[in-house]
């Protein structure tokens, strides 16, 4: 007796991993998929809502069969059986947990690295310089143009993000305010409500936020960074796929909150180039500056 | 500190008697509870109101239906009073003052008198929170959390009046997390023993340990806060040199605890529900209370979480992932416990066991989503958005209000010495089920494809998802109708309880419904086995035993 | 696991009935109303007591947590110091540990019968306490900063206002006991409660001055 229903046990939670499995590949709850971040952030997606849905479903499933199996029948005013523990069940149910959330933590931390989350981005030890960071906190000047002579940087805060972003990037400032983002191309000094950058080419954000806390998000680079006032934020991404997708603000920032929204546009790199350069000011000078520094290098 | 001994207890002579008690600064335990109980239900029922605002805003794309700012400050009141004045009071103040003392073999909480200042904190501050919305500039716009800088530059009078409501709540649930301390410490009946406590005793000591831990420091937060909004201080202003990061880190040191001051109060009632309806002792009594113990502890280190997105440094955000994830571990064991304890049992399928697993299911949803929010590139994408609200809710109105309402289905005869109707009981869970997973499981889809939260307006391809979500609000709005009729009718005709109508066993069964004034007549009953229910394994029939009942029993 | 083994197993069809078998013993309760059973009452009112200084105790932290903080992390603007006036706040500081002793000799007056000699140690005490406050007054009125000029004096003057306020309440509370004793009625040999729980805060806020003293002045 007690063999078939161990039998029935081992096909049943077979059936319910499979289940899952079934789930997590194919159930796409997910937008569009981006940036370079996209990608691997969904292959976490899928693992967490794999072991998610084995888990809601087994332990559903218990109680809807406890429901019903073992419900009061009409007459029937006896108790249950009178037991009150039983160790190794116990020692299982501490284990398993315990497994699989080291499992989804070492995962992730290893998605988290991927996605550049580890990267120091600035050294911090430059956090104690008062004037840069003076000056930050007045949020007066952008962070371009910080401490030219000064014995270091100001601090500033790393967003995640994959930040290979040494050289060839694109550097874009983005100044968040009650209710809007403003994006500054220092290299072409096109100031733009809307962000346009390259497909395939990292792009630096670095962002300021004006009067309250803001936040940055672009659902379909699963990216996401509060922009805070007084604490300059560097943010790296790279888009992989052409296209214009929304930029909203995830931060209650006042009345307009919902309404501040933008638009991320990636271009081709011919059809963003040209974009540049339309845009570019008349000033000959800068525009070439720009258009070299735009030749491909990855 | 006014602090009242047990021997000052006024003679009950000076006391009003009969329903006027209940509006009476009355030191009785089990008045204290029902006024937290039913003025709880109050301020339940005007932030549904709110939330119904919001669902209604929310069901066309654009902001039509009140204005922007009336927006903000209906979802600031609504947050602020579901936590502050419903579900906190209710889980700790209402049910922890009616049944601790009856659990300890007391006659009285430990401070009978500081037990009612706690409770009396409660209108006023309530009233003051709700008032501001009437007051030229209106209520506090910057949602619950009153992040910095927004706080700051939103109307002032509001957000300083919030401040003094919620340092007003937060000083009655630092009074009532004393109160408990002593009484389940010092309290106790002679030959009473900690480890055969009820488990919800032992959920409130871990629960009042996080209120005395953790309340203070919101208090001393908002105390800043204040300076910064009359004073002009700069504590959280950049323009000053403040740092608004800070205020995060304390606020969450509260905040985050606070989820536990909501969910494990719960998890102690579930704890004493299941077993009396499922005619089973508790399962693993043991490892229940080391969780706890463990939750208690996790709680306190984890609240950076909320602060993924803040530029916090990478080893802050990896601590704060594992610590977080490892609270699915002792909560695991919980669930695992509670499953165990119906397995073979004889489940009375009641009002009160339908919430309790109605509990178990969305917390278990909850808390998948909550592991999955753990992880830092997974929170990245989804923090601020429709998905946290969505988890959120799953664990305080999915977790801890289905028990509220199974707790007041399991202890309306204990109140009133009568039956509340199965019948409406069942449809009350129908529609709360229903209506409420309509409401909030879209919810998680809105976020993941990018709806942030607190927004009166958002794209219109979310339109659909967002009505069906109002529906399902609709559809909760309408289960409290018969939950309503049901607790007035039933107190005036419903079925005569007697004293102990579910064959429970724990203390405050053992005595008259609705209890006299001092718990018992005579002495207090000493029950070392609170869960011992259910037929010994010797004597079980074998005909209507299943293998997993034999595999259960062979291996103890 | 059974950590309770079913001792008295039930009769399925009524637990009730088994389960209680209350052995009668004499309940806690029974002292909430007749006896007077001084011993219990003034320990659980202690415990609350030291169970609020905790909570206390915690806001301090949050607030040193948040000093300690804004120090490591916001500069203060040019021209501004974290260098304070030292002989003063040393003064203070041995002013108050004075006062700790001061006070636990009150006690132990008052537990060998000596009220008068409890009463002089109390208002020595008071003394110390009011030139601890009038200290703090002079300091503030001397500094190089108010409230709102960075973000260090916003913080010094939040610790030690908050501190100070405590000073206060607990001169307040020292005068109620002194007045207590001088009356004879409810502070004597045997009902000391009112004496120990000033003495605990009076502790308490001293050992919150010494950490504050140590973060605020000498770091």
């Amino acid at each position: 007796m007690a063999i078939p229903s161990a039998l029935v046990t081992l096909l049943l939670g077979m059936g319910l991993v499979l289940a899952g499995l079934w789930v997590g590949q194919n159930v796409q709850l997910l937008p569009l998929d981006a940036s370079s971040n996209a990608p691997v952030y969904d292959s976490l997606f899928q693992v967490l809502f794999s072991i998610g849905t084995i888990l809601f479903l087994g332990i559903v499933g218990l109680v809807v069969f406890s429901l019903v199996r073992f419900r009061r029948r009409p007459g029937d005013l006896a108790d249950g059986a009178a037991i009150e523990g039983n160790l190794p069940l116990e020692i299982v149910w501490t284990a398993i947990p315990a497994i699989v959330v080291l499992f989804v933590g070492i995962y992730s931390y290893d998605i988290y690295e991927r996605m550049g989350g580890m990267v120091a981005l600035n050294d911090h030890s430059a956090m104690h310089h008062p004037a840069a960071v003076q000056q930050a906190s007045n949020g007066s000047a952008g962070m371009a143009d910080a401490s030219p002579g000064g014995s270091g940087e100001p601090r500033v805060w790393a967003g995640i993000g994959s930040s290979d972003s040494s050289e060839g990037s694109l550097p874009v400032e983005v100044t968040a305010m009650q209710f809007a983002f403003i994006f500054h191309y220092p290299d072409g000094d096109i100031t733009s409500g809307e962000l346009h950058v390259p497909v395939n080419r990292p792009v630096e954000l670095r962002m300021k936020a004006n009067d309250v806390i803001h936040a940055f998000w672009v659902p379909q680079f699963r990216l996401k960074q509060d922009v805070i006032p007084g604490q300059p934020t560097v943010l790296s991404f790279t888009a992989t796929r052409a296209g214009s997708y929304p930029i909203v603000c995830a931060e209650l920032c006042g009345p307009y909150h919902g309404g501040m929204r933008s638009t991320v546009v990636v271009h081709e790199e011919e059809a963003f180039n040209q974009w540049f350069e339309t845009n570019a000011p008349a000033k000959p000078k800068p525009a070439t500056l720009a258009s070299a520094g735009l030749t491909p290098t990855a | 500190m006014t602090v009242a001994s047990p021997a000052d207890f006024e003679p009950q002579g000076l006391q009003p008697q009969g329903w006027l008690k209940y509006f009476s600064f009355s030191l009785d335990h089990k008045v204290i509870g029902l006024q937290y109980l039913v003025t709880g239900f109050i301020f339940y029922f005007i932030g549904g109101a709110l939330a119904g605002v919001i669902r209604m805003e929310l069901t066309s794309p654009i902001s039509d239906f009140v204005s922007r700012e009336t927006y903000n400050e209906v979802l600031t009141l609504h947050g602020t009073v579901m936590i502050f004045l419903w579900i906190v009071p209710v889980v700790n103040g209402a049910f922890g003052n009616y049944l601790i003392p009856f659990y300890v073999g007391a006659r009285d909480m430990a401070f009978p008198r500081l037990n009612a200042v706690a409770f009396w904190l409660i209108p006023p501050a309530g009233i003051l929170l709700i008032a501001s919305y009437f007051i030229a500039g209106g209520a506090a716009q910057s949602g619950w959390t009153a992040y910095p800088p927004l706080s700051l530059t939103t109307p002032a009078i509001g957000q300083v009046i919030w401040i003094l409501s919620v340092l007003l709540l937060g000083g009655s649930s630092i009074f009532g997390g004393i109160n408990f301390i002593a009484t389940i410490l010092k309290l106790r009946r002679p030959g009473l023993k900690l480890m055969q406590l009820p488990m919800y005793c032992w959920a409130m000591l871990g629960t009042s340990i996080l209120v005395v831990l953790s309340t203070p420091v919101l208090a001393g937060t908002l105390i800043l806060l204040s300076f910064d909004i009359i004073a002009h201080t700069g504590f959280f202003n950049p323009a000053l040199g403040g740092n608004v990061v800070v205020y995060q880190h304390l606020f969450w040191f509260y905040s985050h605890p606070a989820v536990y001051i909501m969910v494990l109060p719960a998890f102690g009632l579930v704890s004493e529900i299941l077993p009396v309806h499922a005619r089973k002792p508790l399962f693993g009594y043991t490892t229940m209370v080391y969780s706890i113990m463990a939750i208690v502890v996790l709680g306190l280190i984890v609240w950076a979480h909320h602060m993924f997105t803040s530029g916090t440094p990478p080893w802050m955000r990896l601590f704060f992932t594992i610590a977080t994830s490892f609270i699915a571990v002792p909560t695991g064991i919980k669930f695992f416990n509670w499953l165990a304890t119906l397995w073979g049992g004889k489940l009375a399928l009641n009002s009160a066991m339908l919430f309790s697993c109605g509990f178990i299911i969305n917390f278990v949803f909850g808390g998948i989503t909550g592991v999955a929010l753990a992880q830092v590139p997974f929170d990245i994408h989804v923090h601020d958005t429709y998905f946290v609200v969505g988890h959120f809710h799953y664990i305080v109105y999915g977790g801890t209000v289905f028990v509220i309402f199974a707790s007041v289905y399991h202890w309306y005869p204990k109140f009133t010495g009568r039956l509340l109707n199965e019948d409406l009981g069942r449809l009350h869970f129908v529609l709360t089920f229903i209506g409420f997973n309509l409401c909030f499981t879209p919810q998680h889809w809105l976020g993941l494809n990018g709806m942030p939260r607190r927004v009166a307006e958002y794209d219109p391809s979310f339109t659909t998802l967002n009505q069906i979500s109002s529906v399902g609000a609709l559809l909760m709005a309408i289960s409290t109708l018969p939950f309503l009729i049901n607790v007035i009718w039933s107190a005036f005709a419903g079925q005569i309880a007697g004293d102990n109508p579910w064959n429970a066993l724990t203390p405050e069964w053992l005595t008259a419904s609705p209890p006299p004034v001092e718990n018992w007549k005579g002495e207090a009953p000493l029950v070392t086995h609170p869960y011992d229910y259910g037929v010994p394994e010797g004597k079980i029939d074998l005909r209507v035993a299943s293998g997993s009942d034999l595999w259960f029993g062979g291996k103890r | 696991m059974t950590s309770f083994a079913p001792g008295s197993p039930n009769p399925a069809q009524a637990p009730v009935t088994s389960a209680s078998a209350p052995t009668v013993s004499p309940s806690i309760g029974a002292d909430l109303h007749g006896g007077h059973d001084h011993g219990e009452h003034v320990d659980v009112r202690m415990f609350g007591l030291a169970t609020f200084l905790v909570a206390d105790g915690m806001t301090f932290a949050g607030f040193f947590a948040a000093y300690l903080t804004f120090r490591a992390v916001n500069p203060l603007p040019a021209g501004s110091t974290y260098e304070l006036e030292l002989i003063l706040p040393t003064i203070n500081t041995a002013l108050l540990v004075i006062s700790s002793l001061t006070f636990h000799r009150a006690g132990s007056n008052l537990r060998k019968g000596n009220q008068a000699g409890c009463r002089s140690w109390l208002l020595g005490t008071v003394a110390l306490g009011v030139a601890f406050l009038a200290g703090q007054m002079v300091e503030y009125f001397n500094l190089p900063f108010g409230l709102t000029d960075n973000l260090f004096a916003s913080t010094f003057y939040a610790l030690t206002g908050f501190h100070g306020l405590h000073v206060t309440l607990g001169v307040i509370c020292i005068l109620i006991v002194w007045w207590q004793a001088r009356q004879g009625g409810r502070i004597s040999q045997d009902d000391h409660f009112g004496l120990e729980a000033a003495e605990l805060y009076w502790h308490f806020v001293d050992g919150i001055w010494v950490v504050l003293y140590g973060i605020l002045y000498l770091l």
